[in-house]
Parts: structure tokens; sequence; C-alpha cells
């Protein structure tokens, strides 16, 4: 009874650690390109990882004192990639 | 542009008269909703909080005249909202095989699809337009009103078969939605009340 | 919860926010993944589209669970619906730029494309026919100054204002 809290602390870590590594992997593309647009979803994706990172830490700690930024962000993370998409031009090849 | 600016009946054939306050009131019950939920705790002072807030904000910033139609119908609604999510869940699972397939083999292959739609309402449209483009699998990148046409990339879309079940996911989901709201297929203007606005 | 749960209701329900989270968390792994080995942007954003929305449905309903004793839950919910709100925003820009732009979409593995096929005033750019990204580079400016979509943009020089953006390796 008493290992099971402490395994789905240990479940919630891995897939904070995860998340990290998902990170990782979207910077590459960001880094990657080839083009603005995907730069562009990069960065979207990164922002929703952030966001599912957040979450996560709040469920682990059970410290809900970062879920107005979640909130935050989730009304206003799009605004930025769609304004900046109407200024991307298309890429040029590489 | 104003409300009264859309009320008042100049471009659009179809004034929501009846129910005009109750319709109104619809966006500023939302906003209070969302004032609440904000603060967490149901009290009288939130409430009433929320509903000044809300009442600036639609002084402040006014809505244009929701298209006219019915109100929801709860049964259709919840029925429509239950597909929503088990198609979010297949076409997840769908676009995760996919993603992981590409890693190793070919390169998926997609395809962009014309889809006409039954009803000429621009509302159903957009919401058939926000549905597909938040299930993974499907993104509409162009949606025309008057040809009531929606373009849409589909990804994995590699013979006619899929094509013609993508259609039919469409036809389908429009189905629900057109009964969600409760109204026949094709009652409203046929060009938008934007457009007709900016010719002139 | 960190702190030790008294009685088998919460263990359940931190066990089905816990599931809810790892789920959520390998659809934002398979996404990144996905992110990397589709072939072009329109097929990458199908990809995005899941740690944006199902993604983070599935963690804000297992965080929800695990937070159920705080008022900040109701939050947890304002940000599912707000996310299901602003996704497609992006997603239907990003979409429409990259079908229309070169290199944001690789027509060689369009099984059949209905826009291009149906062309008219509302989709201006040649760019839109059957020509492969290399054709196109050569032909230059003018080319690029009439498939580029907005409205305000059209004016602008060759492209060079994005350099920043686009040139990456």
């Amino acid at each position: 009874m008493s290992t099971l809290p402490a395994l789905l602390d240990a479940v919630l870590v891995v897939s904070l650690v995860l998340l990290g590594l998902s990170a990782l992997l979207v910077v590459v593309r960001l880094l990657r390109g080839p083009t603005g647009l995907d730069r562009l979803i990069a960065l979207d994706v990164l922002v929703a990882e952030f966001l599912c990172g957040l979450v996560a830490y709040a469920a682990l700690t059970g410290d809900s004192s970062f879920v107005p930024v979640v909130v935050a962000i989730s009304l206003v993370g799009f605004l930025g990639s769609t304004t900046v998409a109407r200024f991307v031009r298309r890429g040029t090849g590489r | 542009m104003s409300r009264e600016g859309r009320d008042g009946g100049e471009g659009r054939r179809t004034p929501p008269n009846t129910g005009g306050i109750l319709r109104r009131a619809v966006p500023l019950v939302w906003l209070m909703i969302v004032w609440v939920l904000l603060w967490g705790t149901f009290s009288w002072a939130n409430v009433l909080g929320g509903l000044a807030i809300g009442l600036l904000v639609l002084v402040l910033f006014p809505l244009p005249a929701a298209p006219g139609g019915g109100w929801i119908r709860p049964g259709a609604a919840l029925g429509a909202a239950a597909r929503f999510v088990g198609d979010l869940v297949v076409s997840s699972l769908q676009v995760a095989r996919q993603s992981l397939q590409a890693v190793t083999g070919p390169p998926i292959r997609s395809s962009v699809i014309a889809v006409r739609l039954a009803s000429s309402s621009e509302f159903v449209m957009a919401m058939v337009t926000e549905v597909l483009t938040l299930v993974p699998g499907s993104v509409v990148i162009e949606a025309r009103p008057e040809e009531r046409t929606i373009y849409a990339h589909v990804l994995g879309a590699d013979d006619d078969q899929a094509v013609a079940d993508f259609r039919a996911q469409v036809a389908r989901l429009e189905g629900d939605i057109v009964a969600a709201l409760g109204r026949p297929a094709a009652p409203t203007v046929p060009v938008g009340p934007d457009t007709a606005e900016e010719s002139r | 919860m960190s702190t030790p749960t008294q009685s088998t209701v919460e263990l359940v329900l931190d066990t089905i926010g816990t599931v809810a989270i790892v789920l959520g968390v390998l659809l934002a792994l398979v996404a990144s993944v996905g992110l990397l080995s589709l072939p072009d942007v329109l097929s990458r954003m199908h990809a995005a589209t899941k740690p944006q929305v199902v993604g983070l449905l599935l963690i804000v309903i297992g965080g929800a669970l695990h937070l159920r004793t705080s008022p900040d839950v109701w939050m947890l919910v304002l940000v599912g619906a707000f996310q299901l709100v602003t996704a497609p925003v992006t997603a239907h820009v990003v979409g429409r730029l990259a079908h229309r732009g070169e290199g944001g979409v690789r027509r060689d593995l369009l099984y059949v494309d209905e826009l291009t096929d149906r062309p008219d005033e509302a989709d201006p750019g040649p760019d839109d026919q059957e020509d492969d990204d290399e054709a196109r580079d050569e032909d230059g400016s003018p080319h690029r100054n009439g498939a580029a979509v907005g409205r305000s943009r059209r004016r602008r020089g060759d492209g060079s204002d994005g350099a920043s953006l686009d040139s990456g390796e």
C-alpha cells in the first residue's frame, strides 16, 4: 500500500525526463529548419511540451502555483506563432 | 463594426429577431463562467464580479452577432462530442504509428482533398474546419465559403479508398454538427456579411 | 500528490491521473519523433497537433486528478478549453502558408492535390503548378512575389527580410 505512491512519483519523474527528451528532439527540428514554418511548428510544440511539463510538475509536487502560468500561456501562446507566420517568407530551399 | 450595424438588417437576411436579448446574454454567461472557473470557487461575489467584467468586455469589444440558428440540442451535442473524442484518440494513434513508420520506412504520402459541404452555413463550415484541424491527421488549409468547399491536407491518404474515407468522415462530422446545432442543413446567406461589407 | 494517500479512492485517482500523464507524455515523445521523421511541413503539422491537443488534454486531466483538492483544478479545465480554441488557429495559418509557399509541401509525395488542381483567383501563385523546387528556385523574384500570400507583404523584396528565419544550414 505504501509503495504505490512512491512508484507513481517515480513514474511521474520518468515522464518529466521523457518530456525533456522530446523537447530535445524538437530543438533539433528547430535548429535544422529548413524553412521558417518548420521552426514555427517546432516552437509551437516546444511551448506545448513546456505546458505539459508544468502540469506534470504540479501533479508530482502537489504545488499548483504554476497553474496560472499555464492558463496564461495556453491563452496567448498561439498569438506569437500566428503573428510570426504572417511574416515568415517561404523557405528558400535550405 | 458595432453590433447595431450587424443586427440592423442591412446586408443580412436572417437577423436573429427572436430571443435577441437571450442570445446576446450567452457570451456574457460564458465569460462569467470563465471568471468563476479562474477563481476556482463558486461564490456570489465571483458570479457578480464575472458578470460585471463580462459586461465590460462585451461593451469594449463587441462581438459580431452570431449567425442565426437554433439552440444547441444537448443530446446530439453530447453524441457529437463523444464522437469527437473517439476521433481524437483513433487519429492520434494513427499519426503516432505513421510518425514511427516514417523513421525507417519510406516517406509518408498525403493528399490535399477538397470536400464540398452540404450546408451553406458559414458557422457549420467554421465548426467543421475547427474540428478537422484539431484532430491529428487532417489540417484544413483552405476554406472557401462561396464554394462551400474546404481543402484539407490528410496525412497518409495515399489511395482512392483513403480519400473516399475522408470524405465520408467529413460528411459524418458535418451531420453531427448540424444535428447538434439543431437546424436544417442550408438556411443562411450565400455570401458572408463580412465579404459583403468589404466589397462595398 | 507526494503525501501518503489515505484512502483507496485517492490512490485510484492518483493512479489514473498518472496513467493519463504518462500517455500524454508518450504522445508528446512520439510527436517529437514525427516532427523529425515526417517529410514536409504539412505532414509535420499533424504530428505537432498531438502534443498541442491530445497530449495536453491528457496531461491536464491527469494533473486535475492529482490536484483534485485545490481550487486551481478549474483553471486546468480552462487550459484544456483554451487550447482547443486556439490550437487550430496556428495550424490553419501555417498550413495555408505551407501549401502556397515552396518547400512547405513535397508535391511528389501528394497522392492527390485538389487545391492545386482547381486554382482560382482566391489562390494566386503560379508556383502551385507541378514544377519542382529546383526549377522554381532559379526562377527568381517575380515568382516569389507572386506567391507571397499576405496582402501587406506583396511589395516587399525577395525574401531577404526572412533570411534569419529561413536560412538554416
